[in-house]
């Protein structure tokens, strides 16, 4: 897979500093053809910083990027012809109609007219807008305001995508349509989408690789699968359990069990800690044992709990929300 | 005005050539676009159309105030200039309506150019666009400037067409000329005050600021300043103190003048008054010896011109100036809305 795709972002250790404040620090990445790349981080962790770099809108400190072999810096015209840049809180001219807005883009892409308005049609069509181009963006719901920003960044065709926070404030079936854009843009178009986000499990969903962004640093990337790899800590597998009736006795069923290093309970709800993955061995005990299944689910693997892991690595406190399920995780181990 | 058209003229072609000016043809491209939509906003939006009827009504009541002062007496060589400069019994003479209203044109045009696009969050989506930074200021005070010297030559034309058929004396070439001048100041003073709001709306957040900074220099320069300039002279030379107060009668007049003349205001007035008034023969002091033997007449067109020369180039220097300082600070701005 790796062998035939081209490199189209690729950022050397790019640095911005705003004064004192590193914004992002020694920045690698490389993100080839075709790829969907979800930037992770916390808000103020230097993800927008990075996307403005990248499209040339913010001059790095330090560092250089290239995109499909432009310059960031020098080549900024090239760039920005190559790249699609959908800001967070995307905004449009509230008083002109959503065609108009995406017509405005076209001619500043310099789109000959006919052209324009043919791949403006056929845009709204595929982001749902048709019926609702001709009315005033002010009147836009957010979900729509996000679309016509998909619509917006597509006009021009572009050979990368750079999108910053574009799961936020939408609705789940709105969320779910525009994941499937995302995806659809990716794999049969074969653009290259780069996703700044702090939307863990949208990211998990259609991204090949995250890259888990903490104060202006890169902290770790790679495949999702791969991040939990490297983040769990004791080789140990910890697995979620769900039963009724919950009593102790499943707990000390689930000790017995061979591998199990820990069971911890809360409620309904069993952590059993593993050598290896035992999912099987313990619906099978809870079955035989008269319990029925509401859900296990392998812990660690998604986004969240990576996420999370990387931030006590970093010795972050990660707010107090958070707290609870730390706590019961930790008694657990 | 005629440099304006000649700039304008300048960047035209650029469009229309192809082939050989491939590199110019794209640099313009994004110009362009965003120069049109300026102007069909500016055209479109009730702001705009609430302060041209605002400028169209008083420029109305002061042709007919003018009319009335006209048909009252008509002593003058120059029956067609008075049109702009003679007042009515109550009603002030167009150029000092022009004076008074031009900066609210201006404002009105320019006040929230850069920040309501940062505030609305499509400042970084335009910037991402295949166009130049700068593309997008110039192309604000660009549609602005067309816009105020398209208003000003309507109004000129339209109160000098009403005035024609009523008093029905045809202007003389010189008239036309005159007036010409006339209405290239109120253009360069007007887009005076559209760089400057452009130059708040780039340093202020947000767009209520801006305009009452605006405002806040309009009342300064129209008001205040000449009460200052008056204080600031009193104190440098003053002239109740006896033999030296005497003494200091010519510097205590020269001070007041030039501070005024820090004010784009008082510097429009004096400009067209000279410009629109053959009568007035000069603008600065002068003494009862220099009087003597003058012969009393109208200073030709091309004399007048001289006069307000300086006038014309300070307005220009200080439009200049402010859309300097705005484009060099938006420049240099960080783009995060943030």
């Amino acid at each position: 897979m790796a062998e035939a795709r081209k490199t189209m972002i690729e950022i050397k250790g790019l640095t911005k500093r705003y004064g004192e404040k590193t914004a992002v620090d020694n920045l690698e990445l490389s993100v080839s053809k075709g790829e969907i790349f979800g930037l992770l981080g916390p808000n103020g962790a230097g993800k927008t910083t990075t996307t403005l770099m990248l499209t040339g809108l913010t001059e790095p400190t330090e560092g250089t990027a290239f995109i499909d072999g432009k310059d960031c810096v020098r080549e900024t015209m090239e760039v920005k012809r190559t790249v699609g840049y959908m800001p967070d809180n995307v905004g449009f001219y509230n008083d002109m109609t959503g065609r108009e807005n995406l017509r405005f883009t076209a001619a500043l892409n310099g789109l000959p007219e006919r052209e324009a308005d043919e791949r403006i049609e056929r845009l709204l069509l595929r982001t749902g807008l048709s019926e609702a181009g001709d009315q005033k963006v002010g009147t836009y719901s957010r979900g729509m305001r996000q679309r016509l920003g998909v619509a917006d960044v597509l006009i021009k065709d572009p050979e990368v995508i750079i999108m910053d926070e574009p799961t936020l404030g939408i609705d789940p079936e709105g969320m779910r349509e525009l994941l499937e854009l995302i995806r659809e843009m990716a794999k049969k178009e074969n653009r290259t989408i780069l996703i700044s986000s702090h939307q863990l499990y949208q990211i998990q969903q259609i991204c090949d690789r995250v890259g888990l962004f903490v104060e202006g640093r890169l902290v770790a990337c790679g495949t999702v699968e791969d991040l939990a790899e490297q983040t769990r800590e004791d080789s140990r597998y910890l697995t979620e359990l769900c039963v009724t009736p919950a009593d102790d006795r499943f707990r000390d069923i689930l000790k017995a069990l061979d591998g199990v290093c820990s069971v911890g309970r809360e409620g309904r709800r069993y952590m059993v800690g593993s050598e290896k993955d035992i999912s099987n061995l313990l619906a099978e005990a809870a079955l035989k044992n008269g319990y029925s299944l509401v859900s296990l689910r392998p812990c660690g693997n998604d986004l969240d709990e990576i996420y999370r892991r990387y931030f006590e690595k970093a010795g972050h406190e990660n707010g107090s929300s958070n707290g609870k399920i730390k706590r019961f995780i930790s008694r657990n181990r | 005005m005629v440099a304006a058209m000649e700039r304008l003229k300048g960047l035209f072609p650029a469009i229309d050539r192809t082939g050989g000016g491939e590199k110019k043809k794209e640099r313009n491209i994004g110009l362009w676009a965003l120069f049109h939509k300026e102007m069909a906003d500016h055209i479109r939006s009730r702001r705009f159309l609430l302060i041209l009827t605002l400028v169209a009504v008083s420029g109305f009541a002061s042709l007919y105030g003018a009319l009335e002062s006209i048909t009252g007496g008509a002593d003058s060589d120059f029956v067609f200039l008075q049109l702009f400069t003679a007042s009515g019994s109550s009603i002030p003479s167009f150029a000092s309506f022009i004076a008074l209203l031009g900066p609210f044109v201006g404002l009105t045009l320019g006040f929230d150019a850069v920040n309501s696009e940062r505030s609305g969050g499509t400042l970084n989506r335009l910037l991402s666009q295949p166009i130049y930074r700068d593309s997008v200021i110039n192309g604000k005070f660009l549609a602005g400037a067309v816009i105020i010297f398209t208003m000003v030559l309507t109004m000129g034309g339209l109160v000098g067409a009403l005035g024609l058929i009523v008093i029905g004396i045809p202007p003389s070439a010189e008239e036309i000329g005159r007036i010409l001048v006339f209405l290239l100041f109120t253009g360069v003073y007007i887009c005076f005050w559209l760089g400057l709001s452009i130059l708040f709306s780039v340093l202020c957040r947000h767009a209520a600021t801006s305009a009452l900074a605006v405002i806040a220099c309009w009342l300064f320069f129209t008001i205040f300043l000449s009460m200052l300039a008056g204080i600031v002279a009193a104190a440098l030379f003053p002239v109740n103190g006896g033999w030296e107060g005497l003494f200091n009668l010519m510097d205590n007049y020269k001070c007041e003048l030039y501070l005024n003349r820090f004010s784009p205001y008082y510097l429009y007035g004096e400009a067209v008054t000279t410009i629109l008034n053959p009568g007035v023969r000069t603008i600065g002091i002068v003494t009862n010896a220099q009087l003597e033997g003058a012969v009393a007449g109208y200073l030709p067109f091309g004399q007048s011109l001289l006069l307000v020369w300086p006038h014309l180039t300070g307005m220009c220097a200080m439009t200049l100036a402010a859309f300097v300082l705005s484009y060099v600070k938006f420049m240099r701005q960080e783009i995060r809305s943030n």
